[in-house]
């Protein structure tokens, strides 16, 4: 159908643009963002609704029930995944669109002669095929379908260098030649190169690794909007591009991470890597009822919730933990660091689920300043987040990350699964410190345990 | 094509509206606005029912509706699972409106 002129087409894909930044805008602010969300659906709607009024279609009945057994699979996926599983949920989602943006392309590439176009749509392939694979893989590590540590096999970085090199080559002749063959040689070198990219990240700097591949999609997006001659599609994959970046860049720094070293740190040997020797020096192991005295006759405690926790989908534990607590008249807070949980801001989603109050829930700057006044700091499923030696030891691959500082408080309690040390593979001083006590167990278990004991106080 | 000076000037400004956009997020916001801005790139599916609508060859229709069930997916799922998330943090705004207002650092 073209209800539509080209003037109004144009006006509505305005429209839709500036909801796509309102709602980037909105989702920057706690009090807007729902709204912002909300504003951006709506420009995708507006957005969805003026391509059918205004493109002239065929196949139209085909085009519908496609769209309509998408949202038939995404809904469902959506509403019910698991709070603790969202990670890997949106870097499906990710995913995909990459996938689809890189079709798009491969598709556009006989309708046009000219090489700018033809440059366009190499790069959207690509890219598109690089944050495709690359997302399967972090789908896979978040669910630890294969292993959160660093993949390295020998030759890697040389097979990395000739996909690079092939890469350049298969588009330089797709721009020559137009050539579907070699588009899909370009298809495939973007899948290998996407696999290869992200195999060596570890697991805890997936996080940043989707945050990067989502810039990517946007770039592709944005590409394809040349491709296609489609303004909206250009502003909203470069809108995405750009703040991807931006948002990146701050996810790594609060990690006190650089993205190259997180990306290819592992190829120079270094940082992500890390040990999983465990240490053999003595630690102070402790149980249940020990740890349910601690803190059932403290005036004030501390709770610093990490990965593990999320891991354990322990969430609703400790929130019932700090209830108990509350109800002795025992001060509890949450201490959450920028980087807990599976993402950044992931810990505060799963404790708004469980329902822990939202002004039970301290930002480091907030909670740092307290620990001196605080008789037990309980730390569940972290590590490197309350690590000393980000302050301590330069050089330590954590050295410089913003840490919560636990060891000012009156006694330390960790709940861990083992003495393994943590994702930055280094020791953890503390561990090891004569106030600080053990209790060694899935996290979910030792809560519930710690839990009981506490309620029989 | 679009004229290239035209083109330039709009990915120039986009970029520099998407830098400002999201420069000062807290980081209790970092995983509802990562999964947001991919909701966003889901509008591929715009592409995607264009390419859809002019194939002609049934191979290339199938490919174009491929991408198109992709598109959706990551559009139609990457709103509705920012919803979800940030319903949590909504929720409890109401519920004590002075305490979220004094923590957001907006």
């Amino acid at each position: 159908m073209s209800v539509l002129g080209p003037g109004w087409t144009a006006l509505f894909y305005l429209a839709a643009a500036v909801c796509f930044i309102l709602a980037l805008k909105g989702l920057s602010s706690p009090r807007t963002a729902r709204r912002g969300n909300a504003i951006g659906a709506t420009g995708a709607l507006v957005a969805v609704l003026t391509v059918f009024l205004s493109a002239k279609l065929e196949n139209i009945p085909l085009i519908i029930a496609a769209v309509a057994v998408g949202s038939a699979v995404a809904v469902p996926v959506a509403r019910r995944v698991q709070m603790t599983q969202m990670p890997q949920l949106v870097a499906l989602f990710n995913g995909v669109g990459g996938g689809a943006a890189a079709l798009v392309a491969v598709l556009e590439l006989g309708h046009s002669d000219d090489p700018w176009v033809r440059l366009a749509v190499a790069f959207t392939m690509l890219v598109g095929a690089v944050s495709f694979a690359g997302s399967a893989v972090t789908v896979g590590k978040l669910q630890e379908l294969i292993s959160t540590r660093p993949l390295l096999f020998p030759g890697m970085p040389v097979l990395m260098g000739a996909v690079v090199v092939g890469a350049v080559a298969a588009g330089g002749l797709v721009v020559a030649t137009g050539s579907v063959g070699w588009a899909l040689a370009l298809l495939v070198l973007g899948l290998v190169a996407g696999l290869l990219l992200v195999l060596p990240v570890g697991g805890a700097d997936v996080p940043i690794v989707i945050s990067l591949l989502n810039a990517f999609t946007g770039l592709a997006v944005a590409a394809s909007g040349i491709v296609l001659g489609n303004v909206l599609l250009l502003v909203a994959g470069t809108l995405v591009g750009a703040s991807g970046t931006i948002l990146t860049k701050v996810m790594a720094a609060a990690m006190g991470r650089g993205v190259t070293g997180i990306m290819f740190g592992a190829f120079r040997g270094g940082s992500t890597a890390g040990s999983t020797v465990q240490s053999d020096r003595p630690v102070r192991s402790s149980s249940p009822e020990d740890v349910a005295v601690q803190l059932g006759y403290a005036q004030r405690v501390v709770i610093v919730p990490g990965y593990g926790l999320a891991v354990a989908q322990g969430q609703h534990t400790i929130a019932e933990l700090a209830t108990a607590l509350a109800a002795r008249g025992v001060e509890v807070v949450f201490a959450i660091h920028p980087v807990a949980g599976r993402m950044p801001g992931h810990m505060n989603v799963l404790l708004a689920e469980a329902n822990v109050p939202y002004e039970a829930l301290k930002e480091l700057e907030e909670a740092n300043p307290e620990f001196p006044n605080t008789d037990v700091a309980l730390i569940v499923g972290a590590n490197d987040v309350v690590n000393p030696a980000a302050k301590s030891t330069p050089g330590a691959p954590i050295y410089g990350m913003p840490i919560l500082e636990v060891a000012q408080a009156g006694q330390v309690v960790f709940l861990k699964r083992s003495m393994r040390p943590g994702f930055a593979g280094i020791e953890n001083e503390l561990l090891f410190d004569p106030k600080t006590t053990l209790l060694f167990g899935d996290a979910k278990d030792s809560l519930t345990r710690v839990l009981g004991a506490v309620k029989a106080l | 094509m679009m004229d290239p000076i035209t083109l330039l000037t709009v990915v120039v400004l986009a970029v520099f509206v998407g830098f400002e956009v999201v420069s000062k997020v807290t980081s209790k916001l970092h995983t509802p606005l990562m999964s947001g801005a991919n909701a966003i790139h889901g509008i591929i599916l715009v592409g995607a029912i264009i390419v859809a609508g002019q194939a002609s060859d049934p191979w290339l229709l199938t490919v174009a509706l491929i991408a198109v069930v992709l598109a959706t997916v990551n559009l139609v799922g990457g709103f509705v699972v920012t919803d979800r998330m940030l319903e949590m943090f909504g929720s409890r705004k109401t519920n004590r409106p002075r305490a979220g207002a004094g923590k957001d650092g907006t």
